[in-house]
């Protein structure tokens, strides 16, 4: 028996690196009502990291602002949405690129983008100058279903 | 973050037992840096077995300190590598640079 899964989640709170933590655990506790695979909660946990690092890093640049997420969980997919008020993004695709950083004097990779688009399905970006940044990702947990198409095959096997 | 110095190999291990993003790395980085420059290591080691968390502040982490081991003529090492520490290092490439070892896990 398939159970419909729908929620939403909202949380907002201080641009301080300490955040980053409490963000994306709070996040990964919502998603595992999915019943996401340990391999899938670190993926969304790590792309949720990214996210809100480049807010808090990026968006708002040591001045202090908020950090919105929003998260809904329909069937067996998660929808994140991470949005700051901050400075925004002149050129998106070039921020995009691997290994592109504004500041690689701080040790920073580049990789941010790179990777919350191969840990999660879909990322897209929307950014004003001047007005703030919003990333929207979304996710299938696999998990779930591959576990029903076990068990029908289970099913199968023992019909037989 | 707990280090080990092993004299005779010349040899100094980290082993990270914090999550590691843009906040924890500040403290892991100044603390990695004080020990590579007090022991001269020939080789330095980080061991992720304890690590249950990292973003791509990992990776600015360990180029950074390849870089500064290089420039006082000591190598860096990755050990115990969880899948999703693994991918993300994969996707940047510097495992072309260091390279993973073996470790046993302590």
């Amino acid at each position: 028996m398939k159970s419909e899964i729908e929620n939403e989640m909202k949380l907002e709170f201080i641009s301080k690196s300490a955040n980053e933590a409490f963000a994306r655990i709070t996040v990964a506790a919502f998603a595992s009502q999915l019943d996401p695979t340990i391999e899938e909660l670190a993926d969304i946990k790590t792309a949720v990291s990214e996210a809100v690092t480049n807010c808090i890093v990026h968006g708002y640049d040591k001045k202090q602002g908020i950090v919105k997420i929003f998260a809904r969980l329909k069937e067996n997919e998660i929808l994140i949405e991470i949005s700051d008020k901050g400075k925004g993004i002149e050129n998106i695709d070039i921020a995009k690129e691997p290994l592109y950083t504004t500041k690689p004097n701080l040790e920073r990779s580049g990789m941010g983008f790179t990777i919350m688009e191969s840990f999660m399905d879909e990322v897209d970006v929307e950014s004003v100058v001047g007005l703030g940044t919003k990333v929207t990702m979304r996710k299938v947990i696999k998990n779930k279903l591959e576990n029903e198409e076990s068990d029908d095959e289970f099913e199968m096997i023992t019909k037989e | 973050m707990e280090s080990k110095f092993y004299e005779e190999d010349k040899l100094l291990i980290f082993r990270i037992t914090d999550e590691i993003d843009d906040f924890s790395v500040q403290k892991i980085r100044r603390r990695a840096d004080y020990d590579i420059e007090r022991y001269m290591p020939r080789k330095v080691i980080f061991d992720f077995n304890s690590v249950t968390f990292m973003d791509s502040a990992g990776i600015g982490l360990v180029i950074g300190r390849y870089k500064f081991a290089k420039m006082l003529g000591s190598t860096v090492e990755l050990a115990n590598l969880t899948s999703n520490i693994k991918k993300i290092f994969e996707m940047s490439g510097i495992l072309r640079l260091i390279p993973i070892t073996n470790l046993e896990v302590s």
